[in-house]
Formats: structure tokens, sequence, C-alpha cells
């Protein structure tokens, strides 16, 4: 499904991302480890294409298209979803206002109908009630003056609305306690299908325990490391990322 | 108002501003200048008794001894006062005219524009959609005003200024330079002399309007000005909302538009004054444009009375205009709800004064000022506690959204309290709109455009709320068309 093949990013004139190729099937997980600096949100962020994230060389590509050539907007309407590591406040914009006009845009670049408000509200609820968010956290602006496990949460309400096809979370245990992150972890099982895939960045394993991933890739200085079944997550969590950190760049 | 009717998209789409279109029509002009002859002949044009006459000339000898103010923060090349007409009107017969007088390529300009003139294409729309009584203001004369006989049922009296220097001239006597003295400023003077038309409103004691009342000025001619003049009276207890639209077709020169409304609310009564404000902005070069000097005031001349302004200010080149209230009546209140957009070379200077005089006295100021390309967006205001001003409150908050990096935003508040009750609160607040929140949006499916209509309208959307539903929407389109291009 999404296939990278010797991509390197620059961010402000430094190279992050220094050829890094990984292929990623339909129906499967896989986690993404590395320790701080290593290009773990760069790789995100290129994927979901923010600017000032430039790639210089390499391809990525979703679905057998050129996923670099696409805006932001056109990656979300293929299916393209980023949870962010820090979720953005939206002041003035309430949640539901927000996510309707997104999904709304999104269907529309899709040539398909509009939701229909009470249609909307119908699946808002059902998936809010899923991930234990109270209905009325939903009216309020968009993650103004939520808590750190609040926003994640809503990163992951957010993504079950949307039914997207290629999910990244970026740190997505960051700021969560323990009973959140079960939460968030049922919330991301439940999206497991055999015709979506899933790039699990994460500095723990801990989050490993709950989301299983089918492989398990260390990225150092810029590129795959290492990758493994799911036995290497447990061996990064004994031994740390040392060996990886002393790879030349 | 039914300006959001989709009539509007039916304009010929020129750049960003869809009203730039001019209607081709016979117009009849005062002789280019401005002099004594002038206002005569404006005069003698509306039919004007003998003591308007006076008042105009009278202001005309004042306006000669004033000097134009330069304190706001606006920078234009020098305005040549005799390089404009001061008169303008499509050629049609003598007074008050049925809408089968009216010369069909103006209220096809006003079907394009999307204001419904014809009463029962207002009733025509969606079963309990609230009615709109329309003034439409072309050029210097009012061309028609609709639901006039159904307000006049209850006693509103609703009609064009010259109608009622005609018909309601004691009225007009004694209400009119009352808030807005003749020589208060030199482009309230300037109109004082020149006015041409505008809105009539009365209401009388006890009525609550039965509908909202609304004009819509339409410069069109070239080279000429338009300078309207609106007095609204709300008599004891009495309550009315008013509307206020313009727009203008796109030239090259700039063109002068200095209006002047007064307000006055009696004991108890309420005016909700509501302006969306898209005069032709010039091109992105700052070509051409609307000069928009205007003043607009409000007095709560009676105990308990209340005006409210909102106004949501996308166009014109310049905008010098600082809607305020006199709080004289005790326990009397004023608020002011702005949202000024700039975007290009646009310049705003903008705010509102609120003069507290009474005992009790309250005001609200909201302001939100949001700037883009290359212009500069000022705030400024002044709330004054006076002596006698006994638990005078206000509360102040101006927010500034820029957006890119060659704009500017100013805040200029001045507070004066003379009154140890008195209790005034200021907040302001500067924020850019940021790269990660657009990029945040997009992820999320929006196109640039649309990430930046969004995120603006959460920045003002305490403001929309204030505004009628209708005009809401329309305001928050037009806020929208008005950043195009502003980001990327």
């Amino acid at each position: 499904m999404l296939s990278i093949h010797d991509l390197h990013v620059r961010v402000a004139e430094a190279e992050i991302i220094k050829g890094l190729t990984l292929d990623l099937p339909a129906g499967e997980v896989h986690a993404i480890m590395g320790p701080n600096g290593a290009g773990k949100s760069t790789l995100a962020y290129a994927l979901a294409g923010r600017p000032g994230y430039e790639v210089t060389s390499g391809s990525a590509t979703y679905d057998g298209e050129d996923l670099l050539a696409m805006t932001p907007d056109q990656r979300s309407a293929k299916g393209v979803f980023l949870s962010f590591q820090y979720p953005l406040e939206l002041p003035g914009v309430p949640g539901l206002t927000f996510l309707r006009t997104a999904l709304n845009a999104q269907r529309k670049a899709r040539g398909e109908d509009e939701i229909a408000a009470p249609a909307f509200l119908k699946l808002a609820r059902e998936k809010a009630a899923a991930l234990k968010i109270e209905f009325d956290m939903l009216r309020r602006p968009l993650n103004v003056g939520f808590s750190g496990g609040e926003k994640k949460r809503m990163e992951i309400f957010q993504m079950s609305l949307f039914s997207p096809r290629l999910l990244i979370l970026d740190e997505t245990d960051s700021g969560l306690d323990i009973d959140a992150l079960r939460v968030v972890a049922d919330g991301v099982n439940a999206a497991r299908a055999p015709d979506r895939a899933m790039l699990v960045i994460t500095h723990y394993q801990r989050l490993l325990d709950y989301i299983r991933p089918d492989r398990v890739h260390v990225l150092a200085a810029g590129r795959i490391a290492a990758s493994g079944g799911p036995d290497l997550a447990h061996e990064l969590e004994r031994e740390g990322y040392d060996k990886y950190s002393k790879v030349p760049a | 108002m039914a300006a959001v009717k989709q009539t509007v998209d039916q304009v010929e789409a020129l750049e960003a501003y869809k009203h730039g279109f001019v209607t081709t029509l016979d117009q009849e002009f005062a002789p280019k200048g401005l002099n004594a002859d002038t206002v005569r002949f404006i005069s003698a044009k509306k039919d004007e008794p003998d003591w308007m006459l006076q008042w105009r000339l009278e202001a005309f000898e004042r306006w000669l001894a004033l000097e134009e103010p330069h304190w706001a923060k606006i920078h234009h090349a020098p305005i040549d006062y005799q390089d404009s007409y001061y008169y303008a009107a499509p050629k049609t017969k003598a007074g008050p005219m049925s809408l089968d007088d009216v010369d069909p390529e103006v209220l096809a300009t006003y079907a394009k524009l999307g204001i419904p003139l014809r009463e029962q294409e207002v009733l025509a729309g969606v079963q309990g959609a609230p009615k709109y009584a329309v003034d439409a203001v072309f050029d210097s004369v009012s061309v028609v005003t609709t639901f006039k006989a159904e307000l006049a049922k209850v006693g509103v009296i609703f009609c064009s200024m010259s109608e009622a220097i005609r018909e309601h001239g004691d009225l007009v006597r004694q209400y009119l330079g009352s808030v807005v003295p003749v020589s208060d400023n030199y482009f309230a003077c300037l109109n004082s002399a020149v006015f041409s038309d505008g809105s009539f409103v009365y209401v009388p004691p006890g009525v609550r309007c039965p509908m909202e009342l609304s004009t819509y000025f339409r410069i069109n001619a070239a080279e000429s000005g338009q300078f309207e003049r609106t007095l609204i009276i709300a008599d004891k207890g009495a309550y009315v909302s008013y509307l206020e639209g313009c727009t203008a077709p796109m030239r090259d020169e700039n063109q002068l538009h200095a209006a002047v409304v007064e307000l006055i609310a009696l004991d108890d009564a309420e005016i909700k004054y509501s302006t969306v404000q898209n005069w032709y902005p010039g091109d992105a070069q700052g070509k051409g444009g609307i000069y928009n000097f205007v003043t607009k005031r409000g007095d709560c001349r009676g105990d308990r009375s209340k005006v409210s302004w909102t106004q949501v200010e996308t166009g014109s080149a310049i905008t010098w205009k600082y809607p305020s209230c006199i709080l004289r009546g005790d326990g009397s209140s004023g608020e002011f709800y702005s949202i000024a957009v700039t975007n290009n070379r646009q310049q705003a200077d903008t705010g509102t004064k609120m003069i507290h005089l009474g005992r009790d006295t309250r005001s609200r100021i909201i302001s939100k000022g949001i700037s883009a390309g290359g212009s500069s967006n000022t705030y400024r205001g002044l709330v004054s506690a006076h002596p006698k001003a006994a638990n005078a409150r206000n509360f102040t908050q101006c927010d500034s959204l820029l957006i890119g990096k060659s704009c500017a935003a100013h805040t200029v508040p001045y507070i004066e309290a003379r009154n140890a009750t008195a209790r005034l609160e200021h907040e302001a607040t500067t924020t850019r709109l940021s790269e990660e929140q657009l990029f945040y949006v997009m992820q999320r499916g929006l196109s640039q455009e649309d990430a930046v209509a969004l995120l603006v309208n959460g920045f003002v959307r305490e403001v929309l709320q204030e505004l009628p539903m209708e005009f809401a929407v329309e305001a928050q389109k037009l806020v929208a068309i008005s950043l195009e291009g502003s980001v990327g």
C-alpha cells in the first residue's frame, strides 16, 4: 500500500531523513522506533506533506500513486491520516463544525455526496461513545484547554470518524496515562482492517504491548537501521538505541 | 438579508471582488466641483424647504474654514475636492416613485447584487424567513423603499432622507445634527453641506419594529462621491434593528464616500445597527478603491436606552470610521462589535468611542482586526468616564490576527477615567495565523483557502454571533473572499 524508496528529506537546510526505504503492505501494522532526533516525526510530516519538509530525492508510492506530488488535503482525501504528536488548538472553531467541514471536504474531493447533519451527528455520537468522549466536549472549540490526553483521544476520534486507509500515529502514547492509553489502543485496534495499513511511531515499547505490530523498524540517523518482528521492540526496551546511534551518518 | 441569495454568484466574477460591475444608464450630474452653487443645486434637485438649504449653506461655510485631519494611521495622495461630482442620479421624474417607475437597469443592478426590491420576492422565500424592508440608494438618490405601507400600519416611518425632509420636516429639524453637529469634523461637515440621500427611520413610543430595516448603498457613477445621511430615532421604549450594505464598481480612481449616521435612543429604547461594508478595496497594487470617511454616532439620550453597533469592514482602500456611543441617559448602555479585514494595500483605522456621561452606564467593545498582504489595520478607541458617570463600566477586548509577513496591526486605546467609581477593563492580543495550524487543518482535508477561512471564522466568531443570522452568513463568506490568496 505504501512503498517508500531511498527517501531524503530536508528541514531548514539540514538533511534529516537520509535514504529511507520501507514497504508497508495493506492490512499490516508497522512500528517505527528510534531515539530522539532520529527523524521519526520528520518522516510522518513528510508523508503528510507538511510545508517546509522538503523531499530532495527518493519516492513514496501510495496505492500506486505518487504520494509526494499531492497537496496535504489531497493526501487526506485519499485516506492518509496523521495523528499529531502535539495536536493543534483551533480557537473559536467548535469540534463538530470542524469535523463535519473536514469530512465533507474529503468526501467532495472523492466525488462523494456530503454527509447530512443528522447522519453526521449519529456517527459522531457512536464514535465518541466508543472512545469515552463526552459529547459536549465536541461542541467546544477543538482542543482548546484540553489536557494532553484529551487531545490524543480527539485525534483517535477524528481518525475513527474519517475511516482513513493509511494511518500514521506520531507518538500517540506520549502524555497518556495507562487508562487513556488503553482506550486509545482499543480505538486503534478496532481500526485494523485488511485494506488498511498503519505506521505507529513511538519512542517506547509500552504502546506496542497494546497495539501489536507485524513488523518493527528501528529508525536511526535518518535511515532504517534494523527491521524485525515484534520481539525487536522488546530487545530495544532492554538494550536501548545505543548500538544504532553509532551508525555512521 | 437576501444578499446571500445566490444571485450574487451570477455577477460577473472579476477577481475576488464580485460587485465590481458598472451599470450603464442615463444619469444626471451636478456640475463638477464644489462651491455654494453645488450645494444649491443639490438642495433644489431634492425640492428642499429653505431651512434645509440654509442649514447646508452654513455647513459649507464652516467646511471652508476646516482642515482635513491627518491624525489617523492612513496615507493617501491629497484629495482634490474640486475634481469630483457631488450629485449623480439616474434620470427619472421627480417625486416618490413606485417600482414601475424605476429604471429597469437600476432594478437589474440590485437583482445582480441579490437585493430584493419587490416585496413579493422577499415573501417568496422560505416560510417563516424574516422579512427585510429595503431602502435602495443608488449614487445620490434613494430609488425605492419597500414595505413602507406595512410599516406605516404600526406607525414606523421608513423612507429616504429626501422624502423625510419634505414629508416629516419637524422630526428631521428636531434631530438632524443633534448627535453629530454640523462642524463635528471635516468629513461630517462636508457631508452636512452636500449630503445626497440616505435613510430616515422613526419608531414611535413602545413599538417594536416588526421587521429588519436595511439600506443598500451603491456607488455607480465614475468620478463621483457618495455622501449619504442616515437618521434613526427610537422613541421611548421602541426597538429597531437596522442593516446597511454597500458596494461599488471597480475603478482605477479613488472615490470618496463620506457618510454621517445619527442614532437617537430615548428612554428604554434600543437601536441595533449592523453594517457589512464591502466597498471596492482597490486592486492588489493599491490602485483605485473607495476612501471611506464616515462619522457614525449613537446618542443614548434616554435613561436605560441602548445602542449597539456591529460592523464587518472588508472593503474600501481606506477606512476611517469610529461608530460611537454617547451614554447620556442613566443606566444606558453601548456596544461595539467589529470585524475589520484588510488585505493587499488596504488601510483601516477604525474603532469606537464610548462616552460615559450618565450614572450606571455600561459599554462593551469587542474588536477583531485581521491584516493580510501588505495592509495596515489600526484599532483606535476611546473610553471616557465623566465625573458624573458614577459606576460606569466598560469592557474592551481588541484582538489582532496577522496573516503573512508584510502586514501591520496597531492598537491605540485611549482611556479617561474622571470618576473614581468607574471600572474600565482593556484586554488585547495579537496572534499570527500559524503555519502549523494551517497544516493541521489541511491534513484533515481542507484546501488552503478553506483552512484560512475556517481559522479566521473561528477568530471572529464572537462578533459574527452578534449579526442577524442571514447577514452573518454573508459576512462569513465575505471575510473568506477578502482573504483569498493571502497565504502561500
